[in-house]
C-alpha cells in the first residue's frame, strides 16, 4: 500500500530511528523530534513529492489525557499528484518552543507559521518575518493555550483612555 | 518666487524617495470585508503590498474547545458566512470520520445538495461582487437575486436563512418536506437563465476583459508551493478536487466535471466559477431527482444522534439517549485521538483539525481555512500592476474575513 512504500522511503533516507509512525481513521502520522523535523519534511517534500503544505497547526496538550509533552505541531501534507496525505507531528516543551521554520520548503507556510506564533508562542527559526498576525502588535499574551482563559484577561476593558487634553 | 526646473530624478536602487504609502484601510467599499493592505506604490504602480488581518479575529478556534460538537456547528456556520451550510457539512464530515460513523444515504444526498447550493452561492456573491467592485452593476443584481432563491430553500430546509446549522453528528436537524424538493427544483429549472444572462453580460465585455485578463497571474508552481485550493488553484492548472480525488458523502454517484483553466489570472478564476456553477447544478439535479428515502439520521444505537419524539416517550433507553444528547455536561463518549479531514468548500479545501479527549467538546478544533491561504497570496500577485487592479485581484482571490480571522 502507499504508505507502506512511504514509511519504506523515509527509514532509507532518514533513518528508522529519527521518526515512529500511527495510523488512526486514514491518517498516516508521522512522529519526529524537533531536531529531525526538517530533515523528515525535506525528505518528504523532496524525495516522496509532497509539494503541497495543506495545513499548519499546533496543539496545547495540557489537560491532554495522558499527555507526555505540551505542544505539538502538526504539519498536514499532500502530493497533489497523487493525492496522498501524510501528518508530521513534533512535540515540544517549554523552555524550548523552536522548531525550524517549513518556508524553505513550502511558501505557504509563511502565515501559518505566523498564526502559530501568535496563538501558542512557538518561535520557527529561520522565519523571515516572524510577528503577530491576527492579534494586535501590542498583546501580550498566547491566546489559545489552555492556561489563557476564554474570556481573556481584560484586555478588552482596559484599553488607555485618552482625553481631549492629551491631544 | 519663480519656478524652477526640477530635473527628473534618476531613480537608483538606494534612492527610494519617491515611493509612498497608501493604507488600503480596514474600512473600504472594495475591500470585502475588514481587511487592511499596505501599499508602498510608485505612482500608481504597487511596488509591495503588506497585507494587515485580525480585525475580525473572533476567537472561533477558542470557543471550539468549549462548546460540544452539535453547538460549535453554529459557530463553523459564521466562518465563511457567504456559504454558511458549506462549513456544516464540511465541520460534520470530520467529526463523522473522528467518531467513525457513517451516514444514511439520504442524509449524504441532503448534504451534497445542500454544499452544492452553497458552491453556486458562494460563486454568484464572488462574481456578483467582483463585477461590481469594477463598475458592472446589473450583474450583481442578477446574481444576487438567485442567492435570495437559495435563502429561502435554505428556510425551508431549517428555518433560518443565513446560517442554517442544520447538520447534527450523524445527520441532520430535520428532515426535508416536499416544499423543499419544489423549490430545488424550481431554481435547477431557472437558474440557467440568469448564468446565461451574466455570461452575457461579462465574458466577452470590453471593459471586464480589459480588467481582469493578465492580471494576478498565479502559475502552477507557485499555486502548489503557496497551498492555493479550490478555484483559485484550478484557475492556475492544478487539477484537483476534493470532490474527485477524496470522494465524500454522494459524489462518488454523480457524474460532473472538474472546471480547471491554465492561464492563472483573475480572468481564468472569473471563469472557472462560472463554469463550476453549471457543474454545481447538474449534481444538484442528479442529486434531487434521485432523493433517497429512508431515515435521515444514523440509528439510536449509536448513541450519538437524538432519538426521534415518539420512542422517545415509548421507551426507556431512548428516553436516556435523549437525555444524555441534550443536557450539558453529558454526552457521548468519542475516541481519545485526533484526526484531520477536509472537503470541498467553495473557497477551496475547506478542513479541520480536530483532537479529541473522549468528551462531547472538542479538546482542539483547529480549521483550516482556504481564504486566510489566498490571502497570503496575494502579496505576490499585486507586484508590477496599478492600484485598481489592487481591487480585481482580491475579488477574484474570494477573501472571506470571517474565515481569514476566526
Amino acid at each position: 500500500m502507499a504508505h507502506d512504500k512511504l514509511l519504506a522511503l523515509l527509514q532509507e533516507r532518514c533513518g528508522a530511528e529519527s521518526f515512529t509512525t500511527s495510523l488512526f481513521r486514514d491518517n498516516q502520522r508521522v512522529i519526529a523530534a524537533p531536531a529531525r523535523l526538517f530533515a523528515i519534511l525535506e525528505c518528504l517534500k523532496l524525495d516522496a513529492g509532497f509539494d503541497m503544505l495543506a495545513d499548519l497547526t499546533a496543539v496545547d496538550y495540557l489537560y491532554y489525557p495522558d499527555a507526555k509533552d505540551r505542544f505539538g505541531v502538526v504539519y498536514a501534507l499532500l502530493n497533489t499528484a497523487t493525492g496522498e496525505r501524510v501528518y508530521v507531528k513534533t512535540y515540544l516543551n517549554e523552555p524550548d518552543l523552536q522548531v525550524p521554520s517549513a518556508f524553505p520548503l513550502w511558501k505557504g507556510a509563511d502565515w501559518m507559521e505566523r498564526e502559530v506564533y501568535d496563538m501558542y508562542g512557538i518561535i520557527f527559526e529561520g522565519h523571515p518575518n516572524l510577528r503577530r498576525i491576527l492579534m494586535p502588535e501590542e498583546f501580550a499574551a498566547f491566546p489559545l493555550r489552555k492556561d489563557y482563559p476564554l474570556r481573556g484577561k481584560g484586555e478588552r476593558h482596559n484599553f488607555p483612555v485618552l482625553t481631549r487634553a492629551d491631544g | 518666487m519663480p519656478l524652477e526646473l526640477v530635473e527628473p530624478m534618476e531613480p537608483e536602487a538606494s534612492d527610494k524617495e519617491y515611493l509612498w504609502t497608501l493604507n488600503f484601510g480596514p474600512q473600504h467599499p472594495a475591500t470585502h470585508t475588514t481587511l487592511r493592505l499596505i501599499l508602498t506604490l510608485d505612482g500608481e504602480t504597487v511596488v509591495k503590498a503588506v497585507p494587515d488581518i485580525g480585525y475580525l479575529h473572533s476567537g472561533f478556534e477558542k470557543l471550539g474547545e468549549d462548546l460540544n460538537y452539535n453547538q460549535y456547528v453554529t459557530i463553523v456556520d459564521r466562518m465563511n458566512y457567504i456559504s454558511p451550510a458549506a462549513n456544516e457539512v464540511a465541520w460534520h464530515h470530520v467529526v463523522e470520520k473522528l467518531l467513525g460513523i457513517e451516514l444514511t444515504p439520504r442524509c449524504k444526498y441532503l448534504r451534497t445538495i445542500l454544499g452544492e447550493l452553497m458552491r453556486i452561492h458562494d460563486h454568484l456573491l464572488c462574481v456578483g461582487a467582483a463585477a461590481l467592485d469594477l463598475g458592472a452593476f446589473t450583474a450583481f443584481l442578477y446574481a444576487f437575486y438567485q442567492r435570495e432563491l437559495i435563502y429561502d430553500i435554505c428556510e425551508t430546509a431549517s428555518g433560518q436563512r443565513f446560517h442554517p446549522s442544520y447538520t447534527r453528528v450523524g445527520g441532520l436537524l430535520y428532515d426535508v418536506n416536499d416544499d423543499f424538493v419544489q423549490k430545488v427544483r424550481a431554481f435547477v429549472k431557472d437558474f440557467p437563465k440568469t448564468h446565461a444572462d451574466v455570461c452575457r453580460l461579462l465574458n466577452r465585455n470590453r471593459i471586464f476583459m480589459d480588467r481582469l485578463k493578465g492580471i494576478g497571474v498565479l502559475s502552477k508552481e507557485e499555486a502548489i508551493n503557496l497551498s492555493c485550493t479550490g478555484p483559485v488553484a484550478r484557475a492556475s492548472g492544478v487539477v484537483r478536487d476534493l470532490r474527485k480525488d477524496e470522494p465524500y458523502l454522494a459524489y462518488g454517484d454523480f457524474d460532473f466535471k472538474v472546471v480547471c483553466a491554465s492561464a492563472g489570472d483573475c480572468y481564468a478564476r472569473y471563469l472557472v466559477r462560472m463554469e463550476e456553477m453549471l457543474e454545481s447544478l447538474k449534481i444538484v439535479h442528479q442529486a434531487i431527482e434521485n432523493l433517497p428515502g429512508g431515515p435521515v439520521n444514523v440509528e439510536a444505537g449509536s448513541k450519538v444522534v437524538l432519538p426521534d419524539q415518539l420512542s422517545t416517550y415509548r421507551s426507556i433507553e431512548s428516553l436516556i439517549q435523549h437525555f444524555e444528547v441534550i443536557m450539558p455536561n453529558r454526552g457521548f463518549a468519542a475516541p481519545v485521538d485526533e484526526v484531520y479531514g477536509a472537503v470541498e468548500s467553495p473557497n477551496g479545501e475547506l478542513g479541520f483539525y480536530v483532537v479529541s479527549d473522549g468528551t462531547e467538546r472538542a479538546y482542539r478544533a483547529r480549521t483550516r481555512p482556504p481564504s486566510f491561504i489566498h490571502f497570503a497570496v496575494f502579496p505576490y500577485l499585486i507586484v508590477g500592476h496599478q492600484i485598481s487592479d489592487v481591487v480585481a485581484v482580491l475579488g477574484s482571490l474570494n477573501i472571506i474575513a470571517a474565515e481569514l480571522d476566526r
